[in-house]
């Protein structure tokens, strides 16, 4: 279907959903096509196109409120959907905070965000660019025995958004990424690991050759690992897995979270939270970035939100919803699917780069533990407790030495954000988290008597 | 039951010839196989909050998915519209990467063998919504009425009714009507002004609304969702380091899956990929240990009458001390028309042992205990894994003593199982909610274990 189709079938619905009895109603459909191949020891294989296309309506009755989707954009499609949706908000309970925003919330950045680019490659130069850089991470070195493949994948998109206060908004995107995964041996162990580069379009992704040789490097310095004695230590966490941390106080700082009082940052606004260099900052209005977009789910235009400033909590997430029942005012951070209610959302979430270079933290921390991947879900953000699994490198004397594994780090985010020692200056926007390297002092690492 | 009589005969018109037509389309550009997988999925959700039902949900998605294989390469496309058109091209773009000189022709479909594993007369989504309401708000009530310490109680029901047709060019054809229900809560205690600690209780499986009774009603797990919450309001922190961990039986089979069902998936060991790929035959956990995987357990939350690939499942035994050789089939799954389907795990768990839970604690001078998890994860190639545990105690002279705060558990799948040297005689399956996720696809599964004692394991606590 063409923008202007998909916009006619929002509005229709939004329309329908009044004509049944709605007082109010939004709608949401996404269009896209997906590309994805993946080539394995030279050959492809897996190879998967098509496209799909879906709406989702949420409609209010007074204070009552329901939901549904379809993945049927046809008008019978939509009209069962619109049924749908006003059936099953007859059974819900009025909830004085339900509701859209207020018109004068609506709109959208004007500004272009960049997030649409012509996606031109053939099939088989897709292929081409998976093979190359297999090729370049399995030709790196003779303990790189094996591959779990390279891939290749893109999108494109279209997501529209109308409410019946008038907005009626749509914006097209497309990404595409590049990854490799090598295998590598040594004795009976065997190791995996990966890079990948993402962007708009396949002209500003890294080179196949660059990915093919990063993911082998990463995956070498993983073999012959150790566990380590059970102790105290500083870790330093690569960018790729420091950028969880940064999630960990998203989930903490939602609107949700903090009106259910589940959350170790609750009533910590314009207080201390973490090391005076700490900055996080979410902001969708950065053009080309994969977390912007030029309104929220719920029609809200996107705005830069400093949750933490210089180690200080600023400002929570929220949406209308939560917004309300905090008694404050939207941030623009709606997010949602085509099924359900809005839920709190991010753009470009990040911490602020600092002025280290990596290397200069490893040599300011000395002796520590080196983190390249965090495994497992045992991150409580209701009370700060956190415990994952994790390899890496040690570090001795201001260097990477022997690779470790199958150690646990645990803390308290709560100490974790005010132990931050140092923050580097190799902040990359790989998505829609990001983070550069960190240190963090006071962990403890599980590992052998 | 034949095509003409099945949901997509009915509903949609959909022949033989149809299925015959879009297949010779798959194959066209040469191939070694072809199948299609039809897919109607209708789900409804409902959910309280602060004591008020907030939102509901409910929605019907379609689609069908054409699968080419060629050698070792695999063409995928879908289509969400099931005009014949729309099918045709999603064939013809599968059939894209098949350029092997090759050439199968279909064969006449011929219904497959299948269990009759939930025969849920009434789908609860086709039951009145206000039935279901009701649900989630007595599991509300009873949870709050339960202990004043409680501040807070959300309740989730989610159900869903999946009609599924699966043609292959080897002349399979199946079709199944796949239930789904799944009630769960969640609360939040306080003491005073202390830290707020959480309790999560659920339960479900391919079965009507009469299975929220008894054991399984919201008043129970309400009751066991409090009791967790309460429990962690006395918590000390967990020890760090390697410890002797005792699993206490259901849920606690999640290490099964971690440790061993994931590394077993045909898929990484036909690549070599994984820790266990090779060790067939091989010693691989103690010789306590037999682990099965059985997608033929009635009304479970991971059994199918026939899977995705239109094999019917089975009971496949794992491990029974050494690696099993024998080729498991009946498990080949997606997550829904969009994807490509792959080896997955159904219901995986351990057999019963001879020891009894008392006797496995009481043989614990130091160690830790642990009743409830929260999920884990597996790096495959290296094997090794963590779980997180949720409700968990310390064993001080083979007794259990005090409460421990949440920490990860981490170990490597092939040597882990072999740390364990008793197995209760009490195999507890899960209540039935676990969801697996793998390479983006989540599918729902379930797991059980026994009582069972593990000598080392690293515990990541943040006590000395």
């Amino acid at each position: 279907m063409t923008e202007q189709q998909l916009r006619d079938a929002a509005v229709s619905a939004v329309q329908q959903a009044l004509a049944l009895g709605a007082t109010d109603a939004e709608c949401t459909i996404s269009d896209g096509s997906e590309f994805s191949v993946s080539v394995r020891l030279g050959e492809v294989e897996k190879l998967k196109e098509a496209d799909s296309c879906g709406a989702g309506l949420r409609v209010l009755l007074g204070q009552k409120q329901g939901s549904s989707y379809t993945s049927d954009l046809t008008p019978e499609g939509i009209q069962q959907m619109v049924a749908s949706a006003i059936d099953i908000a007859r059974i819900t309970e009025p909830d004085p905070y339900a509701g859209l925003p207020d018109a004068a919330e609506l709109g959208q950045l004007t500004g272009d965000l960049a997030l649409a680019s012509e996606l031109t490659l053939s099939t088989a130069e897709k292929i081409e660019l998976a093979k190359r850089a297999e090729k370049a991470a399995l030709s790196l070195d003779p303990r790189i025995t094996n591959s779990d493949g390279a891939s290749f994948d893109s999108h494109s998109g279209t997501r529209v958004f109308a409410n019946s206060r008038g907005f009626l908004g749509s914006y097209r995107s497309t990404s595409c990424s590049l990854s490799a995964v090598p295998v590598a041996k040594s004795g009976d162990r065997m190791e995996r690991d990966y890079w990948y580069s993402i962007g708009r379009d396949h002209t500003t992704l890294e080179s196949p050759e660059y990915i093919g040789r990063l993911a082998a490097e990463r995956v070498l310095r993983r073999l012959g690992a150790r566990k380590i004695p059970t102790q105290q230590a500083t870790i330093v966490l690569d960018p790729r897995v420091a950028r969880s941390l940064v999630g960990h106080v998203f989930s903490a700082v939602t609107g949700d979270a903090i009106y259910r009082k589940s959350s170790f940052l609750l009533d910590k606004i314009d207080q201390k939270v973490a090391a005076a260099a700490v900055t996080i900052v979410d902001d969708p209005t950065i053009p080309g970035l994969f977390g912007s977009s030029p309104f929220d789910d719920e029609g809200v235009p996107g705005r830069r939100n400093v949750i933490i400033e210089s180690g200080v909590l600023k400002t929570y997430l929220l949406h209308t919803y939560t917004a309300r029942k905090l008694s404050l005012k939207t941030t623009g951070n709606a997010s949602r699917g085509l099924t359900g209610s809005p839920g709190t959302g991010h753009g470009n979430l990040y911490l602020e780069a600092g002025t280290m270079t990596p290397e200069e933290i490893l040599r300011a921390v000395g002796t520590g533990l080196f983190i390249t991947e965090l495994i497992g879900q045992g991150v409580n953000t209701v009370n700060g407790d956190y415990s994952r699994g994790a390899c890496g490198l040690w570090i001795e004397n201001g260097e990477l030495t022997y690779p470790v594994a199958e150690v646990t780090v645990a803390g308290n985010l709560s100490e974790m954000l005010e132990n931050i020692l140092y923050i580097g200056n190799d902040l990359e926007f790989r998505g829609s988290t990001s983070a550069p390297t960190i240190a963090i002092g006071g962990m403890t690492i599980s590992g052998v008597q | 039951m034949g095509l003409s009589s099945s949901f997509f005969g009915q509903k949609f018109g959909i022949s033989e010839r149809d299925l015959d037509r879009y297949l010779a389309e798959a194959l066209a550009r040469g191939a070694d196989y072809a199948d299609l997988y039809f897919e109607y999925l209708a789900t409804s959700s409902i959910s309280i909050d602060e004591s008020i039902v907030k939102s509901a949900t409910q929605g019907v998605s379609l689609g069908v998915g054409v699968r080419v294989i060629s050698g070792e390469r695999t063409g995928y496309a879908y289509s969400d519209d099931l005009s014949p058109a729309k099918i045709l091209k999603a064939a013809a773009t599968a059939a894209c990467i098949a350029d092997s000189p090759s050439k199968v022709d279909t064969v006449g479909l011929t219904p497959s063998l299948q269990h009759d594993l939930y025969p849920v007369l009434r789908a609860p989504i086709d039951q009145p919504l206000e039935e279901r309401v009701l649900l989630v708000k007595r599991a509300d009530a009873a949870a709050r009425a339960k202990d004043a310490r409680v501040i807070q109680v959300q309740g989730s029901y989610a159900d869903s009714l999946r009609h599924v047709l699966v043609a292959t060019s080897d002349g399979k054809l199946s079709f199944d009507r796949q239930p789904m229900a799944r009630l769960n809560v969640s609360v939040l205690a306080r003491e005073g002004n202390g830290i707020p600690q959480q309790g999560y209780s659920g339960g479900g499986g391919r079965v009507g609304l009469d299975f929220f009774t008894g054991a399984n009603s919201p008043e129970a797990y309400a009751e066991e969702a409090v009791r967790q919450a309460i429990v962690q309001l006395g918590a000390v922190e967990a020890p760090a380091g390697e410890s002797v961990v005792v699993l206490g039986p259901g849920w606690p089979g999640v290490l099964l899956h971690e440790a061993v069902g994931h590394g077993l998936e045909a898929d990484f060991n036909r690549k070599g990929t994984s820790a266990f790929s090779g060790r067939v035959g091989q010693k691989v956990a103690s010789d306590l240990c037999t682990v099965i995987d059985d997608g033929t357990i009635d009304s479970r939350r991971g059994s199918l009458n026939v899977d995705d690939e239109a094999n019917p499942t089975r009971q496949n035994v794992l491990i029974a001390a050494r690696l099993s050789g024998g080729r498991s089939t009946g498990s080949g799954r997606r997550e829904n028309y969009q994807h490509i389907p792959m080896p997955r795990m159904t219901n995986t768990f351990m057999l019963s042992g001879a020891s009894t839970p008392e006797e496995i604690i009481r043989s614990v001078p130091k160690g830790i205990y642990c009743a409830n998890f929260a999920g884990g994860q597996v790096d495959i190639t290296s094997g090794n894994f963590v779980f997180s545990a949720s409700e968990s105690y310390l064993i001080e002279d083979g007794k259990l003593t005090r409460p421990v705060r949440g920490a990860t558990l981490i170990g490597n799948g092939p040597e882990a199982m072999q740390y364990i040297s008793m197995v209760g005689n009490d195999l507890k399956l899960d209540q039935g909610i676990g969801i697996c996720g793998k390479e983006g696809q989540s599918v729902p599964v379930g797991v059980g274990i026994p009582t069972v004692r593990i000598d080392k394991m690293t515990v990541g606590g943040t006590a000395r």
